[in-house]
């Protein structure tokens, strides 16, 4: 692998939310070093708590590592990087007060894309994710699934190199889940955007990713990285097939103990974590 | 088909609401006429619409009402001013909301009707004690109000925004400022209704014009036709006032 090829470099970094000492101090990520190559769709899967979104936001420069570094295109990461970053999160951060088509094009605004191209750009990233007839609407007037299609198609429309997704669809049922993630596997089939995936699903994780990272409980580092050798766009069959029930399975395995460890972690540190 | 039976049992309920309404008028003029009830004490209502037609049509009402809007308008923009901007400069860290929003809330809940002697001796008779008293009242749910919208805004808007590139204008412009707008127009609203019901009760205390004065004035010469013809005036401009405030809230939010 050369340097070339390596759109994302982590080295060895550690986050702490709060101070050694503090009732609230909690060691979430501990020297974990990933090097993520252009074009690759990467997932973080691990036990809740285990700093997978942390490291998403650090390499999305909306938090900043207690130690070690972070770089994108081999330039440390110390700030929101609009122009090369895009996010999708969970949920709810599309914008109440705007329209479908007025949320894209806010996203636009803000990444600074001249305002001539907006309409354009924003009706395209729309008809990709499949919302051509939606734009008029509000998002309080859409379904889950419609609303990350949405906030997909705003993320898409800022045509960064790099998409960053959190959970996107882990508050969504499973056969919408399922529907999105086929779509977005067709989608990105097309693209070559680096993308950095979170999820807590074990097949969702083998059916998007080219390598699933699997980390282990808090303070989380990467105990094993999985490649899932198979062309995109991923055909919908591919779930019924030997080699993804042999590769989910790997993951389980892997996973499983560490998902005991968190929670008897948390059960130890009482509710309130 | 329910959009139908909704709309009728709306027309049922203003029904019923009219009919109570003039049920409550003729209970009013079986009490005067009928039972015998003191003029003085409660006018015929027949009478009192007279009076009201004259106070209409003589244009005496005008001087009064001019006095009474402006120290309400003055009072209002001045308590807008004031308590969205101190507002907005307390919202912006989270412990400045802890230091003052407690103070603020405690303050809205002294009655500061009682300032209104000290005012008068601040600002004399004239109108500038009622429009302090009126900005002082609803200053304090416009701030609060302004603190809990600006305050309180979802941090997932403030994360994605900051991720796509906002600019702190650009932040302001359009995500936190219309985040905050049904909460800070809802406190305006609150703000308008207390200014007024707390400028024409202080016209009655002390002042030397206005509604609330006029009403006074002819319930102290033994004028009541006259004086309920000019409750009930007042009853309307506020009502009437109050319409246009709400509506006025509700354009804003639908934008």
């Amino acid at each position: 692998m050369t340097t070339s090829d390596v759109a994302i470099r982590i080295a060895e970094v550690s986050h702490e939310f709060g101070e050694p000492g503090d009732a609230f101090h909690v060691r979430a990520l501990a020297d974990t070093s990933l090097d993520i190559v252009r074009g690759e769709l990467l997932c973080l899967i691990g036990p809740s708590g285990c700093g997978k979104s942390t490291l998403l936001n650090m390499i999305g420069g909306l938090l900043l590592p207690t130690a070690g570094s972070v770089e994108v295109g081999s330039q440390p990461v110390r700030a929101p990087l609009p122009r090369e970053i895009a996010f999708v999160f969970q949920e709810n951060a599309l914008f109440p007060w705007c329209s479908v088509l007025e949320n894209v094009k806010l996203g636009m605004t803000f990444q600074g894309v001249p305002k001539g191209e907006h309409e354009e750009r924003a009706r395209r990233s729309l008809e990709a994710v499949g919302l051509k007839d939606f734009m008029k609407h509000y998002p309080a007037q859409l379904s889950g699934g419609m609303r990350q299609r949405a906030a997909l198609a705003r993320a898409l429309s800022l045509q960064t190199a790099i998409l960053l997704m959190d959970e996107p669809f882990g508050a969504l049922d499973e056969q919408t889940r399922m529907i999105l993630g086929e779509d977005l596997s067709v989608l990105l089939s097309r693209s070559d955007k680096t993308i950095v995936f979170v999820t807590h699903s074990l097949g969702e994780a083998v059916f998007l990713a080219d390598r699933v990272a699997v980390f282990s409980a808090r303070p989380g580092t990467i105990k094993e990285i999985i490649s899932v050798d198979e062309p995109h766009p991923r055909n919908p069959n591919f779930v019924t097939t030997e080699k993804f029930g042999r590769l989910r399975n790997t993951l389980y395995g892997l996973l499983h103990d560490e998902i005991r460890k968190a929670v008897e972690q948390s059960a130890m540190a009482g509710p309130l974590s | 088909m329910s959009a139908r039976r909704d709309r009728r049992d709306r027309r049922l309920s203003r029904g019923v609401q009219i009919g109570f309404l003039l049920g409550l008028i003729a209970l009013w003029y079986f009490g005067t006429a009928v039972w015998g009830i003191n003029q003085i004490l409660l006018p015929n209502p027949i009478n009192v619409w007279h009076e009201l037609e004259d106070v209409i049509r003589s244009g005496e009402f005008l001087p009064d009402l001019q006095v009474t809007l402006t120290e309400v308008a003055v009072a209002f923009v001045l308590s807008c001013t004031s308590g969205v901007t101190l507002g907005y400069l307390i919202s912006r860290s989270h412990y400045s909301i802890r230091v003052f929003e407690p103070l603020l809330a405690g303050a809205y809940s002294v009655p500061i009707i009682l300032f209104l002697p000290l005012y008068v001796l601040f600002f004399g008779l004239g109108p500038w004690s009622k429009i302090a008293l009126g900005t002082t009242i609803s200053f304090f749910p416009i701030a609060l109000n302004t603190i809990a919208g600006f305050g309180y805004v979802d941090r997932i808007f403030i994360t994605a925004a900051r991720s796509m590139g906002a600019s702190d204008f650009q932040m302001f412009r359009y995500v936190l400022l219309p985040a905050a707008l049904p909460v800070i127009l809802t406190g305006l609203r609150i703000g308008f209704t207390v200014a007024l019901l707390s400028i024409l009760g202080s016209e009655t205390i002390a002042s030397l014009a206005g509604l609330g004065h006029r009403i006074v004035h002819l319930a102290e010469a033994m004028e009541t036709p006259r004086m309920f013809a000019y409750i009930a005036f007042a009853v309307v401009i506020a009502a009437l006032l109050n319409t246009v405030v709400t509506s006025l809230e509700q354009r804003a939010r639908r934008r």
